[in-house]
């Protein structure tokens, strides 16, 4: 099994109606329900605020670095994450989508890293 | 069969079968390469075995066990992704001894499925599937692409790596999740198919494209005999291929299917696409493939352009725009109204079009210029030429584009047709 991350953005300028708020919280908690059901759950967790509730911690010489606001500089910010546990890509894509009908949202999946050294160096390596 | 050729044929099959048994791509390629090595250096002493892909295989799948062996660290590893991709499951237990028979027919469909699957992009999809499944090198899928060898590279690094670390499943989709799965898997053979046939200046190498496409829409077509559109999607390129020898004049400038000489059509692959044609036709599930390659079919049956049954084309068209409303197919469909109703019904057809996206389409205006110049309308007609000439990057369009336009600056032209390849 694989450990595969369901991240979940939004531009936090457009802001959502009560009745879709409403809706979302009681998929999602219907949602929590089949994950645990099926053995698939890990970890759910939505952020706190918008970006403005995001603060940085740079290393900076011997110091270090606290700026206000998110690292990204996108519109769309991390607003909430689940962790599943699945056994191929296709079998977390499957629960990608109920997750993303849930939200309203689209969901970006990817796999946890599994701790190969040598995936690691590759895709380190890759970026040059 | 040289080693050469027994390689071309057999390559997507032996990797397809080892990366079943070792789960992971790159060892399976390395694998059947060290096995082709040793053939080149056996088979021409010792013969060549009677079934030689099965040599290939069993020869392969021992110079990966040894292989394995040697690199205990890697063989966790390998081990460790053949567990995750429950292929020892399938497999029957201890697959040092499976026998090299278990070639499984799905192997190469299982390998068509991951190449294509919906996570990885399409120039990544087609790529791969050239690679594994045609065996081609990557510098000549950079070559046949017009891009650079290290970006083709890279391109099908990152795309194994995506697989390999997504762990994108190795198998054949549910009943259920077949029809959006298989969607992808024909554009891509559509797709390289097409880059081969618009390419009519370029190499042979862009021309060995369409056979590889065909080549590999039989594979698809014979794996999945209840699934109709492969069928379609083959009879379809087996009809545009039959007519391959008459597009393009010795001096390589295009000719129009108007223009086409109908004795250079291959009439044995005409044959081939109307049997199959027909057996979709009989089957009566259509889909945007099937419809395509009947559409072609009533071209190539037709003596000339003229005596062609445009009526049978309009309603096909009609169907066609039912499934895939796109304004490309309207686009298509305007050219079938053009010549049942006449050109001013068929230019109402095409500038209807207008708002649809397709202004950055050459053929929107290269269709457009046709019908204004059969509607004696001159200026206009040339202004459209002017705009399709410059949205087209392929030099042989542009020298037929600016012979259309010159014709339509002198007085009395000569009745023409719009674009139809």
């Amino acid at each position: 099994m694989t450990q595969y991350l369901l991240a979940l953005y939004r531009d936090y300028a457009v802001p959502i109606p009560p009745e879709q708020t409403q809706q979302v919280w009681a998929d999602v908690n219907a949602l929590g329900g089949k994950l645990t059901d099926a053995g698939a759950f890990v970890f759910q967790g939505g952020m706190q605020g918008g970006p403005e509730s995001a603060t940085v911690v740079r290393q900076s010489g011997g110091d270090f670095l606290i700026t206000d606001g998110p690292y990204s500089e996108t519109k769309e910010h991390l607003a909430g994450f689940w962790i599943i546990s699945a056994a191929d890509l296709d079998e977390a894509l499957e629960w990608a989508k109920l997750t993303a009908a849930a939200q309203q949202r689209p969901i970006e999946v990817r796999p946890f890293f599994d701790g190969d050294l040598d995936a690691a160096l590759d895709a380190a390596s890759d970026a040059r | 069969m040289a080693v050469e050729a027994v390689f071309r044929r057999e390559y997507g099959r032996c990797v397809a079968t080892l990366i079943r048994f070792l789960g992971d791509i790159d060892a399976a390629e390395e694998a059947v390469q060290d096995a082709f090595t040793a053939a080149l250096a056996r088979w021409p002493s010792d013969g060549q075995p009677l079934n030689p892909g099965a040599w290939i295989v069993t020869t392969a799948r021992n110079r990966a066990i040894d292989r394995l062996r040697r690199e205990s660290v890697r063989a966790e590893r390998h081990a460790q992704a053949h567990l995750l991709y429950g292929a020892g499951a399938r497999a029957g237990g201890d697959n040092a001894v499976a026998p090299e028979e278990e070639t499984v027919p799905d192997d190469r469909l299982r390998l068509i499925f991951t190449c294509c699957h919906p996570a990885l992009n399409q120039p990544a999809q087609i790529a791969l599937t050239l690679r594994l499944l045609g065996g081609l090198e990557t510098p000549e899928i950079a070559r046949a692409f017009l891009v650079p060898e290290a970006t083709m590279a890279q391109r099908i690094v990152r795309a194994k790596r995506k697989i390999r670390n997504t762990r994108v499943p190795y198998r054949v989709p549910a009943e259920a999740e077949l029809p959006a799965r298989l969607k992808p898997v024909l554009a891509v053979v559509y797709l390289i198919f097409n880059e081969g046939y618009a390419a009519t200046t370029d190499s042979l190498m862009r021309l060995d494209l369409c056979a590889e496409a065909i080549r590999l829409a039989r594979v698809l077509a014979e794996l999945m005999p209840d699934e109709p559109e492969p069928q379609g999607l083959l009879g379809l390129l087996l009809l545009l291929h039959a007519r391959s020898a008459a597009r393009v004049t010795a001096d390589g400038s295009l000719v129009r299917l108007a223009d086409q000489d109908r004795r250079l059509w291959n009439r044995s692959l005409i044959a081939e696409g109307q049997a199959i044609v027909r057996a979709c036709v009989q089957r009566g599930r259509p889909g945007p493939y099937q419809i395509q390659a009947a559409i072609n079919a009533v071209h190539c049956v037709a003596p000339s352009f003229a005596s062609t049954d445009w009526h049978a084309i309009l309603t096909l068209y009609d169907q066609l725009h039912a499934l895939t409303p796109t304004p490309v197919v309207a686009l298509n469909r305007a050219v079938a109204l053009a010549e049942v109703r006449g050109p001013a019904a068929g230019l109402a057809a095409v500038d209807d079009l207008h708002s649809s996206g397709l202004d950055s389409y050459y053929l929107f205006h290269a269709t457009r210029a046709d019908l204004l110049r059969r509607l004696g309308r001159s200026t206009e007609a040339a202004a459209a030429y002017a705009a399709a000439r410059a949205l087209t990057a392929n030099p042989v369009e542009q020298a037929f584009l600016d012979t259309q336009r010159a014709s339509v600056s002198r007085p009395n032209p000569a009745r023409r047709v719009p674009d139809q390849r």
